[in-house]
Order: structure tokens, then C-alpha cells, then sequence
């Protein structure tokens, strides 16, 4: 670690602290991302926010007031040392800023575009107490991390000697790269396995195009490499091979990180009709497989008038990619208020601006089909709050009688998933929560020696930052037992 | 990079690939398939496991050309590679001793019931197999499914080869004449459909393999989901056996149609 980065009490800090008083900082407006004009953008897959220019950054970063005691960082899953990097920002020392959250995270340029950071380390700053908004640090990450990219002259990340031990990844989406990263530095030989044709998990057939561009994505994964990790595409653990095939491998430690696996239905009437799917199909279909490209084979439906059931991020991934594939009537129906939907507010407001029509308040009952057996209607059950159930939020409550029927040619089911049950099948001891996910401890141990886990097939459906968090945890752990194991 | 070793045309539109895949060689069972794709704008294509051989790290995979993606595929050669192949996936046959057994594949679902009739066969139990097909020409892996089995039956449709009929007629011949503690039906779904009213009337159990649209083939998309006993089920985590007196199989049929008239 380069300690003049990140040391608050080096000469440069305490120069830019006293360059501006705090007062001139905070009278600084928030900065706004550029955006692609909504017209522009239902027209293509192209990237919607378009970062900030130089300017911008230098200016949002001059607003950070570089407190002593940083809400923010407590705020970050992954304990990234905010404020230095952001000070790197300002003082113009780009490469230093990417240096400094190379330290935490492995994955930057894609925290900045996805993480929600509005709950996380954006809630912790010290503006909101102000009554001011807070630094603008998810769009400062995202700045540092694509223009240390983008610049020749990237430092390449450190790496230890090694070790010689060797560990395995099962799954290679942000929990498995988060803990591929952090061992790779920590000198141990790290092979990351993937069951599908592309690394990256759900941050290539999940995560939409025009949210978190596939380059940025294989940049990161390139950075991984070039620090030594080896991936394995087309291998299941658990499947192609078992546990016991990597111990006598030689592998000394097994991270399961292979996410959430089963989309959820609803168990009502028409929902196997064709025309009705599943968002995890439906986005790994064009996201990953490329449907509707003209040179793919994988095919998918093309609805002009699009049922998404849901209001979570990948509800608002769906509905915002049936828009771009032609949909004219693109319609996200919810059972609750738009105050309890799960999505970020970005995503959100971003499909509002894209014409994405909101009923909620709304849960379907029934699908009903044509002579084909294709979906050509849906009928919905119109909702009121209740009562706050156990997560806080209002219970959804059918209104006896008020039931909406309205024609569908296509519907996106996204209410969720269930923990994918390969490896928990496979491996003989593994113990498993009472929802089908893996049970480790408070340091994603399981209960196999030297097996931990964490993402969503511990999680059970949660966020690419906490997934990276678990990956940073479990490292930490297996680091140590690893090394107390091998000394003699 | 998987590499083809060797193929063989089995008839106009079927061929015989065995690809090297040394660790899904050494780890699939009966009943297993894999995914493969060839080329980095193709599809990914389930394909039952037709045999495997540990020793040269290869597996044999029997394709038909149906459709694009499938023609693709059977259009490569020894020396050639499929980009990505992955597996086993699903859940394995259930093979034991149960007495006897009947194992009936229609078409290149000759391919993925002969790994069955012979660990059936393995296992201790009588087996006596019927394939059948179209016509003489479309009649595949006589001598392999004749080497594990008690008795062979052959139908064609047309009667151009063994007996006129189709297969539901070899099956209820066997069943008249003796009694069936198991059937094991692979094929199309209407052939398994008829398989399956067949067995329910004479109360044989009857398990089918399903070959529905997947995508990846892990659990992940659901593409492959189909009503069993009245709930749903995913065909690659759950399957791809499943009870066929439990099978919708009019809802499968139906949902295999889905890109019938797909026009990108």
C-alpha cells in the first residue's frame, strides 16, 4: 500500500483542506450526471449515464469537506477509504484515486455504475445532516476507476510473492471476483470456475447493456488476470467437478459464490403460457446471448405492449430493455406503492423519463392465452396498504371486486429467486438454511472445513456490493486459516 | 475448446459426434446432458449423452439438424471445435434392479435411452428394448441397443424395416404378454405422450426424458419449465426424468413451439 495516498495527514491533504473553508465547499451544487436524452437512448442499448467530464470531478470532489471521522466509508460494504480517493480526485492525481480503490474493491468501475449508493455511503455523508445533498461519490468512483481504464498508463496492481497454495471460486459474478481479487494479492494461486461461456455472472446476462457496459466489465476481469487469476469457463462445481475432484486437485480452500439460480413464479393460472417468462431469461437472452442482434441464433419474443410484474432493479432492467426492443407500452405493475418498490430511484426515474408506464398497486391473478396457447391478456387484482408486515413495509392487500383486465402480448415475470440448488445438492454436509441458501457464519464460513460461501446463494437475491463484501470477508478468513494451516 | 475426434452419419439428418470432454467423461451417468454452442453468435443446444469413454476423455453426443443452430452444429467435422460444452447437467437416471424393464426410444432418442438400457442392463434386470422410427433409414443404434438388451424390438411406421407400427404397439405387445415392472420412454413428446397413455393403463411406472428449450441449462432462465403432478418444474435442475403418468405433456408440447415462428 502506498501510504502518501491515502495518509489524511500528508502535506498535500492538509493543503487542499485549507485551500477552500467549508463553507465555500458546501455552498458547491451537487453535480448532475450527464445523461443520453431519453428519445436517443429507447433507441439503442448505449450506455445512459455518460460520467462526468474532468471538470465535473475535480469540482464534486472539491465539495467532499475530507471529515476526520468519514460517515461514508462505514457506509461501504466493502470499506473503501472514500475520501482519500476522492481527495486524489481533486488533487488531479487520477491513477492515485484508482490505486486507492484497487485496495478494496476489485470491481470499481462497476460499483460506480450499480452499487446503490444512496443507501450506502452517499446516506453516511455528513450533507445529508446539513440538510445538503451529499457528495456525488458513486459518479466520482465510477469517474477515477474508467479513466485509469481508459489511460495508457494504468498502473498494474501489486501483487505479493506467492504462496503456492491454491484456492477455488465456484461462480465468477462480484462475490467470486471480489474474493478472486483480494486473494490473488494476498499470494495465493486463484482459479475462478464459471458454468456459463462468459465471465462475469450476473454482471454479464443479468445486468443490462445500457446500465453497465460488457467492456467495463471485461476490463475488470482483464485486471484479475493480469494479477494471475485464472478462470475456468464452462465448469460447474459440483457438476463437471466435485468437490472432492478439486482437493485431490490440490485446492486447500472452495469459495461458492454461484449465485442466485431459480427465478421465482407466482403459481398462477397461465403463467407457463409462452409470451410469459421470466426476467433472468429474459435478460440472458439478450444480454448475454445477444437476441435480437441480427447475426445471433438465440431467438426472443419482440411484445408491443409488455407486462414487467415487480419493482425491483431487475424489474427495471426488463421493462427498460422491452423499450429498446420495440415495445410501444411498456408496463412495470407492482403490488405495493411506488414508495416500497425495491429499485433504486435512478432506475426508476430513468424508465419514467423512457415511457415506462407505472400501475401500482396492481398484482396479477391470471393469465389468459389464445388459440396458440400465447399470453394475449392479463387480469390484475388493483391492491391497498395494510398494515407494516416484519420487513417494515406496508403489506399489499386485494381490493375485493377491483380487477383490472387488460391486454398483454408479452410478460416479464421478476419477483425474485430462489438459491440456485447445484452445490447444495452436491456436496454431502453442506448445510442449508430453511430457504435453500448456504448457512455460514459472521465470516461466510460454512459448515465444511475450508468451504465458505457468499453472494447470492447465501443471500438469497441482494446487491452487487454485498455480494463483493461477503467475497472480501471470506478471503480475509480463509487467508488466515490457510496460512495458519501451512505453517510448520 | 472442446475438439470433435470423430462423427458419423447415422442418417440424412442425424449424426454421431464423439468430442473430447475429459472431465464430463469422467463425471456423467446415465441420463445426464450437456450444453453445447458452437461459434460465439450461436445458441446454446442441449444434447443428451449418448456414451462415454473415461479412458480417451470423450463423450458421444448423437445430433439431428433441425433448425439453424443444430445444422451449424452438424456441419463441423473431426478437428473442429465446439466453443463451449458444458455439463453433466440434470439429475441422473435412478438405475436399479426392478425386474424387468422396458426401454423404448423413438428417432435419436434412440441415443440418450441406450446409456440406460445398459446400466439397466448392468444393474441386474432383464431389458428388452423397442426403437422405432419413420422408415428404415432413420433407424439408429441397432447393433449398440441389440448388444444390452434381452430382446429387440424394431417398428418403422411404414413397415420397411421390422415390424409395421409404431412404437406404442411394440410396447403393448410386451405388456400383454408379460409382465413390466418399469418402462423407460424417450423420444418426441408426442411419441412419450402415447407411451405414457399406454403405461397408465396397464399401472406400469413409466419415467420419460424431456428435451425442452433451455437456455443455460443451470436452473437460471426457466425456459424449460414444464407441470409435473400439477406444479411446475424446471427440466435441467429437476429433471430431465420425470414420472410421464405425471407429465403435462399437451402444456410441453405447446411450450415447444414458442419460437415456431420466430423471425429475428
Amino acid at each position: 500500500m502506498n501510504h502518501a495516498l491515502t495518509d489524511r495527514n500528508a502535506p498535500w491533504r492538509e493543503q487542499l483542506r485549507a485551500s477552500m473553508t467549508p463553507k465555500e465547499r458546501s455552498a458547491i451544487k451537487r453535480v448532475n450526471m450527464p445523461v443520453l436524452s431519453p428519445t436517443e437512448r429507447i433507441k439503442n442499448m448505449a450506455e445512459v449515464n455518460l460520467g462526468l467530464t474532468p471538470a465535473q470531478a475535480v469540482v464534486e470532489a472539491s465539495r467532499c469537506l475530507d471529515c476526520a471521522v468519514p460517515g461514508c466509508v462505514e457506509g461501504c460494504p466493502v470499506s473503501i477509504d472514500i475520501p482519500s480517493f476522492i481527495k486524489n480526485i481533486q488533487k488531479g492525481d487520477i491513477r492515485g484515486a484508482a490505486t486507492v480503490l484497487g485496495y478494496a474493491s476489485a470491481l470499481p468501475a462497476v460499483c460506480g455504475r450499480v452499487c446503490p449508493q444512496e443507501k450506502q455511503c452517499e446516506s453516511k455523508c455528513i450533507y445529508n445532516k446539513l440538510k445538503k445533498a451529499p457528495v456525488a461519490i458513486g459518479y466520482l468512483e465510477r469517474y477515477a476507476a474508467d479513466t485509469a481504464r481508459d489511460s495508457v498508463e494504468e498502473p498494474c496492481p501489486h501483487t505479493t510473492p506467492r504462496l503456492g497454495i491454491k484456492v477455488a471460486v465456484a461462480g465468477s459474478g462480484p462475490a467470486g471476483l471480489s474474493f478472486a481479487g483480494d486473494m490473488i494479492k494476498q499470494g495465493f494461486d486463484v482459479t475462478v470456475f464459471e458454468a456459463l461461456h462468459e465471465i462475469g455472472g450476473v454482471l454479464k446476462y443479468g445486468i443490462p447493456e445500457f446500465r453497465l457496459p460488457s467492456h467495463v466489465v471485461d476490463a475488470e476481469i482483464q485486471k484479475l488476470a493480469n494479477m494471475g487469476v485464472h478462470f475456468e469457463k464452462d465448469t460447474i462445481i459440483g457438476k463437471t467437478l466435485s468437490h472432492e475432484d478439486l482437493i485431490a486437485e490440490g485446492y486447500k480452500g472452495l469459495f461458492v459464490a454461484s449465485g442466485a439460480g431459480l427465478p421465482r413464479f407466482m403459481g398462477i393460472p397461465g403463467e407457463n403460457l409462452n409470451g410469459v417468462l421470466s426476467s433472468n431469461e429474459y435478460l440472458t437472452r439478450i444480454n448475454l446471448m445477444g437476441a435480437g442482434k441480427t447475426e445471433c441464433m438465440t431467438p426472443v419474443e419482440k411484445g408491443r405492449r409488455v407486462l414487467v410484474v415487480g419493482g425491483g432493479n431487475t424489474a427495471m432492467d426488463s421493462v427498460r430493455t422491452a423499450r429498446r426492443m420495440g415495445a410501444d407500452d411498456a408496463i412495470i405493475a407492482y403490488r405495493r406503492g411506488r414508495e416500497e418498490m425495491p429499485a433504486r430511484a435512478e432506475e426508476i426515474h430513468h424508465a419514467e423519463e423512457e415511457g415506462v408506464r407505472f400501475l401500482t398497486l396492481h398484482n396479477p391473478i391470471e393469465y389468459i392465452g389464445d388459440a396458440n396457447g400465447h399470453v394475449c391478456a392479463v387480469r390484475l387484482q388493483k391492491m391497498r396498504l395494510g398494515e407494516s408486515d416484519s420487513s417494515g413495509r406496508r403489506s399489499p392487500e386485494p381490493i375485493e371486486g377491483e380487477i383490472l383486465e387488460m391486454e398483454v402480448d408479452m410478460v416479464i415475470v421478476s419477483v425474485g429467486v430462489s438459491p440456485n440448488p447445484l452445490i447444495p445438492d452436491s456436496i454431502d454436509g453442506l448445510e442449508v438454511t430453511h430457504r435453500g441458501t448456504l448457512a455460514v457464519d459472521e465470516n461466510q464460513r460454512t459448515s465444511l472445513p475450508f468451504l465458505y460461501a457468499g453472494g447470492d446463494i447465501v443471500r438469497g437475491g441482494a446487491t452487487v456490493i454485498l455480494a463483493m463484501g461477503d467475497g472480501r470477508r471470506a478471503a480475509a478468513s480463509m487467508a488466515l486459516a490457510l496460512m495458519a494451516e501451512s505453517e510448520p | 475448446m472442446f475438439r470433435i475426434v470423430d462423427k458419423a452419419q447415422f442418417s440424412d439428418k442425424v449424426y454421431k459426434f464423439v468430442v473430447e470432454a475429459p472431465r464430463v467423461a469422467k463425471a456423467r451417468r446415465p441420463g445426464h446432458f450437456v450444453i453445447v454452442r458452437s461459434g460465439i453468435t450461436g445458441e446454446r443446444i442441449p444434447l443428451t449423452i449418448a456414451d462415454a469413454d473415461t479412458v480417451s476423455g470423450t463423450i458421444t453426443l448423437v445430433i439431428q439438424a433441425v433448425g439453424a443452430s443444430t445444422e451449424r452444429i452438424c456441419a463441423l467435422n473431426p478437428g473442429d471445435v465446439f466453443d463451449d460444452l458444458v455439463g453433466p447437467l440434470g439429475r441422473a437416471t435412478d438405475i436399479a434392479l426392478r425386474g424387468t424393464v422396458v426401454c423404448c426410444g423413438g428417432g435419436v432418442g434412440v441415443a440418450p435411452m441406450l446409456p440406460i438400457a445398459k446400466a439397466m442392463k448392468e444393474a441386474g434386470n432383464k431389458v428388452i428394448s423397442v426403437i422405432a422410427a419413420r422408415t428404415s433409414d432413420l433407424v439408429i443404434l441397432e447393433n449398440e441397443v441389440f448388444k444390452c438388451s434381452d430382446e429387440l424390438i424394431v417398428m418403422t411406421d411404414d413397415g420397411s424395416y421390422g415390424k409395421k407400427g409404431f412404437v406404442t404397439d411394440g410396447v403393448e405387445a410386451v405388456l400383454l404378454r408379460e409382465k413390466v415392472d418399469e418402462v423407460v420412454a424417450i423420444g418426441p413428446a408426442i411419441m412419450m405422450k402415447y407411451v405414457s397413455e399406454l403405461t397408465r393403463r396397464y399401472s406400469v411406472p413409466t419415467i420419460c426424458s424431456l428435451n425442452t428449450i433451455m437456455v443455460d441449462g443451470t436452473g437460471m432462465c426457466g425456459a424449460c419449465r414444464v407441470t409435473v403432478g400439477g406444479k411446475t418444474r424446471f427440466v435441467c435442475v429437476d429433471g430431465p426424468e420425470f414420472d410421464a403418468h405425471q407429465v403435462d405433456f399437451d402444456e410441453m408440447m405447446m411450450r415447444m413451439r414458442a419460437y415456431n415462428n420466430y423471425k429475428p
